[in-house]
C-alpha cells in the first residue's frame, strides 16, 4: 500500500491534527463546543500583550530544561529526574534571595549560579546512582523528583516559612534586588531570554562541533563501543548528567526569580516532564525543540483560560500535548506502519 | 499479641493488596521481555473509570472489569508500538504515563469525593475463628483474597508450569525461544495484555476498596512504587508481594512514629517511601552489595546473594529480531 503524494506532504502534521480531534472528542463529550474552547484557548495566549508575554515567560525555562534534555539524550540517558533538578534551582536561587544581603549587579548573577550549581549536583546524584549503584536512572531522578517536592514543603513550611507564619503556599517575596528586572510589568524578563539564547547556542555548537558531542553520541548508540573507543562512559554519563541539571537549574532559578517572586509549593509546574516530550516530539532536531516548545506553551497558557472560563479543568492542555506526542511515537513514520512512502522508493532507485 | 497488633498487620496486608495485584501483572510483563512503564498513569486512569463505572451501575465487578480493560489497552499500545512499530518502550510508556493522568484529572473532573460502592470484608467461615491469623488473614476484604491467590498463581504459573517456562524462555532467549516454534511476538502481546489487564484491576482495587473513591492524582506515585518493587522483587511474584507488604509496614510504622514523636517534622516521613526506593534498588543492583557479600563467611554467600541480588530477565526492553 502506498499513500498518496499530497498526503505524505502534510504527514509530518499529522500527530497535531489528530490530537486536535480527539481533544474535540472529549470536548464534545462534556458539552463543550470545541470551536469556542480552541478560540478560548487561542486567546488565553494570544488575546492581550500580557497573555503573550506570559507565553513567552513559561516558555523560556521550557527551552532551558529542553535543552538540558538534548545532552542527556544524546547520551543515551532518560533524565526523568529533570523536574527535580528544576526544582532544586529554585531553591538555590531562592536561598541566594533570602540569604544573602548584596548589589542587584551582584545578587542576580549570584542567584542565578546557585540555581545552576543545586540542579547540577541534583542531577549528579542520579547520575551516580546509575553509574556506581546500578539505579536506573529512570527510578533514581523520579525518587529525587518527589524529594524535591518534599523538600520544598519543608522550606515553606519551615525554615523559610513567612514572618507571619507558614501557610504552605511559599515564601515571603523575595527582596527587589534579586528579582530579573521584567517587562512591562509582565512575568517575561528579556535578561532570561539573553541567557537563553547563549545557553541553546551553547548546547548546539557543543552537540555537533566539539569532541565531546562526539563522545556523548558514541556513548548514546552504543555504551560498549564508546567504551573501547576509550570514551570512560560512566564519567561521561555523570558530567552530560550535570549540564543538563544545571540547565534544568537555571530554568527554576528563572522561574522563582521573574515568574514568581518567591518560592512556591509547586514551583516547576510540570516543566520538567513537559521538556521530555518536546524533545521527544522534536527527535531530537535542534532547531525544532524551540518551536514545539512554543507550542506547548501557547497550549498550556490556552487551557488554563478555558478553565476559568469554562470551568472545564486545565488538563485538557497536558492530553493535547502527550497525544500529540503519542501519535507522532505511533502514525509519525509511515514506513514503521507498512505504507510505502516516496522517499523509500527513491531508494530503490 | 494485641488487637491494636493485630489490627495494624491487616491494614498492612490490605493496603499492599493492590500493589501486589499490579506488581504480579507488571511481573508477567516483564518476564516475556516487554517493559510497561506507564503503571503510574494506567493505574490513574483505570482507577478513575473503575470507579465511574461501578459508581453509574452499583455494579462493582462492571467497575472491575472496564479498569482492566483499560489497563489492558493501555498495555496494548505499548506492545504494539515496541513489537510492531518497533518504537522505545521507554518513551511510549512515559508519554502514556503523563496521558492517563491528565485523561484521568479531566474525565473525572465530575466524579471526585463521592461515596461509590465498595468491595466488602468477607470473613471465611471456620478459619476467620482461628487466633491471630483469622483476624489478620481470613477476615478480609475480598481484593486481599484475591491479591494472595493472585501472588501464587502467578508464581506457579511461572515457575511450574509448561506455558510458564515457555513464557520465561521468551523473555530470556527469545531468539533460541523463535527457533524451538515458539510464536515469541504473540507470547509477548498475550502477557503484556494480561499484565496490563491486571494493573487496571490493581487501580480498581484503590478506588473500589482500599483508598475508596476519587479526587485527582488519587493514586499517583503508587504505579512507579510498584514498578520498582518488581525490580527488588527479582521478577518474581511473591518476593514482590512480600516486598509490597514490607512497603506497607514502612508506611504504617511511620505513622506510627509520626504519632510517638509529633516534633518530628512531617517531611521526615513524607521522605520514606522514595528514600526506601533508591535504598532497595541500591542494595539489589549494586556492586558494593556484591563486594560486601565477599567478605562474609563462604558458606553465607551464596544465599546472601540469593536474598540481596537479583537479575533481570535477559531480554527485557529488547526486540526479536527475527530470521
Amino acid at each position: 500500500m502506498r499513500i498518496p503524494p499530497q498526503l505524505e506532504r502534510i504527514w509530518p502534521s499529522m500527530p497535531v491534527i489528530g490530537a486536535l480531534l480527539f481533544t474535540s472528542v472529549l470536548l464534545l463529550l462534556f458539552g463543550a463546543s470545541p470551536l469556542e474552547s480552541y478560540a478560548a484557548m487561542w486567546e488565553g495566549a494570544f488575546g492581550t500583550q500580557a497573555k503573550l508575554l506570559s507565553v513567552i515567560a513559561f516558555w523560556i525555562p521550557l527551552v532551558f530544561s529542553s535543552a538540558g534534555l538534548l545532552l542527556t539524550f544524546k547520551a543515551g540517558l532518560w533524565n526523568i529526574g529533570i523536574e527535580g533538578q528544576i526544582i532544586l534551582g529554585s531553591i538555590g536561587a531562592s536561598w541566594v534571595a533570602l540569604n544573602v544581603d548584596a548589589p542587584s549587579y551582584l545578587l542576580i548573577p549570584l542567584a542565578i549560579l546557585a540555581s545552576m550549581i543545586a540542579g547540577a549536583l541534583w542531577a549528579a546524584l542520579t547520575g551516580l546512582l546509575k553509574t556506581r549503584g546500578g539505579v536506573h536512572e529512570i527510578f533514581g531522578g523520579l525518587a529525587l523528583n518527589n524529594l524535591a517536592i518534599i523538600l520544598t514543603n519543608f522550606l515553606i513550611s519551615g525554615p523559610w516559612q513567612p514572618p507571619e507564619g507558614g501557610t504552605f503556599r511559599g515564601t515571603q517575596p523575595f527582596q527587589d534586588g534579586v528579582l530579573l528586572p521584567r517587562f512591562a510589568d509582565s512575568r517575561f524578563s528579556p535578561l532570561s531570554l539573553v541567557l537563553l539564547v547563549v545557553a541553546y547556542g551553547l548546547v548546539v555548537l557543543a552537540l555537533r562541533n566539539t569532541f565531546w558531542g562526539l563522545k556523548l553520541k558514541a556513548l548514546g548508540q552504543n555504551a560498549r563501543s564508546a567504551f573501547l573507543l576509550g570514551v570512560s562512559s560512566n564519567r561521561e554519563a555523570v558530567i552530560a548528567m550535570m549540564f543538563c541539571g544545571a540547565l534544568a537549574g537555571l530554568g527554576g532559578g528563572v522561574r522563582v526569580l521573574s515568574w514568581f517572586d518567591s518560592l512556591r509549593q509547586s514551583i516547576s509546574g510540570g516543566i520538567g516532564y513537559l521538556s521530555l516530550l518536546v524533545v521527544m516530539l522534536a527527535q531530537f532536531r535542534l532547531l525544532w525543540v524551540p518551536l514545539i516548545a512554543l507550542f506547548f506553551s501557547v497550549v498550556l497558557n490556552g487551557s488554563i483560560t478555558l478553565q476559568l472560563r469554562t470551568q472545564l479543568h486545565s488538563s485538557l492542555g497536558g492530553i493535547l500535548t502527550g497525544i500529540t506526542v503519542l501519535f507522532m511515537l505511533l502514525f509519525g513514520d509511515a514506513k514503521r506502519l507498512g505504507f510505502n512512502t516516496l522517499s523509500e522508493e527513491d531508494d530503490d532507485e | 499479641m494485641s488487637d491494636e497488633l493485630i489490627g495494624i498487620i491487616a491494614s498492612i496486608l490490605l493496603q499492599a493488596s493492590p500493589l501486589i495485584i499490579a506488581v504480579c501483572g507488571e511481573t508477567l510483563t516483564e518476564r516475556v521481555g516487554v517493559v510497561n512503564l506507564s503503571l503510574d498513569g494506567s493505574m490513574l486512569l483505570s482507577a478513575m473509570t473503575g470507579f465511574i463505572a461501578a459508581y453509574k451501575t452499583g455494579n462493582l465487578a462492571f467497575g472491575f472489569l472496564m479498569a482492566a480493560a483499560v489497563g489492558a489497552f493501555f498495555a496494548l499500545i505499548v506492545a504494539l508500538a515496541s513489537i510492531r512499530l518497533r518504537q522505545s518502550q521507554v518513551a511510549v510508556g512515559f508519554v502514556l504515563t503523563l496521558l492517563g493522568d491528565d485523561l484521568s484529572a479531566f474525565l473525572g473532573q465530575n466524579f471526585t469525593r463521592l461515596p461509590g460502592p465498595t468491595v466488602q470484608k468477607l470473613a471465611i467461615p471456620g478459619l476467620a475463628d482461628i487466633p491471630i491469623l483469622g483476624p489478620i488473614l481470613f477476615q478480609q476484604n475480598l481484593i486481599v483474597y484475591f491479591a494472595i491467590l493472585l501472588t501464587f498463581a502467578t508464581w506457579w504459573w511461572l515457575f511450574k508450569s509448561r506455558p510458564g517456562l515457555r513464557l520465561r524462555s521468551v523473555g530470556e532467549r527469545p531468539e533460541a525461544a523463535f527457533a524451538r516454534g515458539v510464536d515469541v511476538n504473540r507470547v509477548r502481546y498475550l502477557y503484556t495484555l494480561i499484565g496490563g489487564g491486571l494493573v487496571g484491576v490493581a487501580g480498581a482495587a484503590y478506588s473500589l476498596g482500599v483508598k475508596i473513591g476519587w479526587s485527582e492524582g488519587h493514586t499517583r506515585g503508587l504505579g512507579w512504587i510498584a514498578l520498582a518493587i518488581v525490580i527488588f522483587g527479582g521478577w518474581s511474584p511473591i518476593r514482590g508481594a512480600l516486598g509490597a507488604i514490607l512497603f506497607g509496614a514502612t508506611k504504617a510504622l511511620a505513622t506510627v512514629l509520626q504519632r510517638t514523636f509529633p516534633e518530628v517534622s512531617v517531611v521526615a516521613f513524607n521522605a520514606l517511601p522514595w528514600l526506601l526506593m533508591i535504598l532497595v534498588l541500591l542494595v539489589v543492583s549494586s556492586d558494593i552489595t556484591d563486594r560486601l557479600i565477599a567478605l562474609s563467611p563462604r558458606p553465607m554467600q551464596r544465599p546472601l546473594r540469593r536474598l540481596l541480588k537479583v537479575s533481570p530477565p535477559k531480554a527485557l526492553g529488547t526486540e526479536l529480531v527475527e530470521g
